[in-house]
């Protein structure tokens, strides 16, 4: 995107392309991080203690070179990464892009993420791009779709990677197959791990009238790798009632807080960020809503020194 | 079976449909939960998927959101966005034939600038996101032996764009993108504009009078010669020296090669 923030970094080497980060682990710690934009920037290297990790769109980052990269290359200098894609189209029927793929790996291979992920969605039909992360039916036919396609992308990138569960607005009549038992099967056939988006988990149950621990209840937690946290927008449904809509652009709503807590006491503290992708805040708002993740994390992560992570994974 | 069933359980084809035209019915398959309505739910995803691609329009092309206004801009964009979605996700190249549409977009006829003041922004976005390749030394020219410097071609750098106007597009696009209050510019005076990144920020150039024609033939492969040939037919001031150096000075090109002279 044209971005008005270029020039504010001081020369870096341009032997980016060799760069091993020396600095900084790629392992991302289960602490609190948030999205980066370029915004933010410099008042994140002006912060002594900003956050536990950088989360990116992969997407953003697939340009041949310039400012965006020159700003992800400093950060990363400091801190670990969590490259999160949004345009590989798993969810669809149709085979994945080789290029898109190509892309991909090439920012793996630079930037060393210490996590890897993407949505269970769909977004290209017959070289449309449609800019959303649009719904699929949970069927036997899906699954080994979306299951084909994480097989692909995790052999051809080398990693493994985490799937997002996804907020949705509609139903399919044709769906056969819930949700939670959709992505246990996959993870059991792929073996990927899940990135648990608990805004998500709460959006759908209130678009589609379930109770969220009951959804929790029967996802498979043990598999949770990264969760997700971002602020919904209220709107209503065709019959008057609400209808809450994935917008990222405002602070975590109070409910949503409670149910991070409920899940970070279930399956321990694992790396949690907080998204916020469009009306940016200033820096130390969208710092605020880490440290809120962070003190949820803190207080349930010496439980979790008697290692009962693992005990609830079996 | 229901025709739909042989594109699979997953109807992209009518779902796409749907989503690009708000005129026709979503997939059948699709519904609310418990029984409930969903052409506000499905209302979601159109919105998404269209206000999205707006934004990313007026992200790329912000000197034109300010000429036009925003809600000028948005109406124009949605148009253009259901007529040309992106066929790629990376949403930094979309927009290519945004300015193409400005020209057939009724409404915009007023504002006849309009559309190379577009192709200047997408020029700029193509080159802040370019390759960081080094630009052609100095001296590299002074290697070449005098007598063969007219049968030389130079290779663009990837972030070097060109846009030769019959408006004053250079002016217009410096004064909305840098300035707080614009004042009246002239805008029937022809402008060449010569976008490049030589280090790591973007430049938007004039060139003098015959310059365009010069760098548009180099740009286009042309040796030096056809190149100052191509200046001095179009400009009578046009100065091979002074071009020669804006070559060089501008970041314009990363290679300099000397044809073989077989004929």
């Amino acid at each position: 995107m044209a971005d008005p923030h270029t020039g504010h970094l001081a020369d870096t080497p341009s032997t980016a392309s060799t760069t091993r980060f020396a600095a900084s682990s790629m392992l991302i710690p289960a602490s609190a991080g948030v999205s980066f934009k370029h915004t933010h920037l410099d008042d994140i290297l002006a912060d002594r203690d900003p956050v536990g990790f950088f989360e990116v769109h992969a997407e953003n980052y697939m340009g041949d070179g310039g400012f965006p990269h020159r700003a992800l290359e400093r950060i990363r200098e400091d801190y670990p990464i969590s490259l999160h894609g949004v345009c590989m189209s798993i969810g669809g029927p149709e085979p994945l892009s080789r290029d898109h793929l190509a892309r991909f790996k090439a920012l793996v291979d630079r930037y060393e993420p210490g996590l890897v992920s993407e949505h269970l969605a769909w977004s290209t039909h017959d070289d449309v791009f449609m800019n959303d992360l649009l719904p699929l039916p949970y069927t036997d036919e899906t699954l080994s779709h979306v299951c084909a396609h994480i097989d692909e992308m995790q052999s051809f990138i080398g990693r493994r990677i985490l799937l997002e569960n996804p907020s949705t607005y509609v139903v399919f009549e044709n769906s056969t197959i819930s949700e939670t038992d959709f992505i246990r099967e996959i993870v059991s056939r792929t073996g990927c791990g899940l990135l648990l988006d608990v805004s998500n988990v709460f959006v759908s149950a209130t678009n589609h009238g379930f109770s969220p621990l009951s959804y929790l209840m029967d996802y498979p937690l043990e598999h949770v790798c990264e969760i997700h946290l971002a602020g919904h927008a209220v709107q209503e449904d065709d019959e008057g009632e609400t209808l809450l809509i994935d917008s990222h652009d405002t602070r975590v709503a109070e409910a949503v807080w409670n149910l991070f807590e409920i899940v970070v006491k279930q399956a321990g503290p694992v790396p949690t960020l907080v998204e916020w992708d469009s009306d940016l805040p200033a820096w130390p708002v969208l710092k605020s809503e880490a440290a809120a993740a962070e003190r949820i994390l803190d207080d349930v992560a010496t439980t979790f020194l008697m290692g009962k992570r693992h005990a609830t994974a079996s | 079976m229901q025709p739909h069933r042989e594109r699979g359980d997953l109807d992209t084809a009518g779902f796409r449909a749907a989503i690009l035209n708000p005129a026709a019915e979503r997939p059948t398959s699709i519904t609310g939960p418990n029984g409930k309505q969903a052409v506000r739910r499905f209302n979601v995803y159109r919105n998404n998927v269209t206000v999205s691609l707006i934004d990313a329009l007026a992200d790329i092309f912000p000197v034109v959101q300010r000429i036009t206004g925003k809600s000028f801009f948005r109406d124009m964009a949605r148009e253009f966005v259901r007529a040309h979605p992106p066929s790629s996700p990376l949403l930094f190249e979309y927009g290519h034939n945004f300015a193409s549409f400005m020209e057939t977009f009724e409404p915009a006829a007023r504002m006849p600038y309009l559309a190379d003041v577009a192709r200047v922004e997408r020029c700029w976005l193509t080159a802040y996101h370019a390759a960081d390749t080094a630009t052609l030394a100095p001296a590299r020219l002074g290697e070449i032996p005098p007598d063969l410097l007219g049968d030389t071609g130079f290779a663009p750098h990837p972030a070097t764009g060109l846009v030769r106007s019959k408006f004053a597009v250079v002016e217009i696009f410096d004064a909305n993108r840098n300035q707080e209050n614009v004042g009246r510019i002239r805008a029937g005076i022809p402008q060449d504009a010569l976008v490049t990144r030589p280090g790591h920020d973007v430049a938007v150039t004039r060139l003098p009078d015959g310059q365009g024609a010069f760098f548009g033939r180099l740009i286009a492969g042309g040796t030096l010669a056809e190149a100052a040939e191509a200046g001095a037919n179009e400009a009578g001031g046009f100065d091979i020296t002074e071009a020669i150096g804006a070559l060089i000075s501008t970041g314009a090109f990363i290679a300099a090669e000397t044809r073989d002279q077989q004929d």
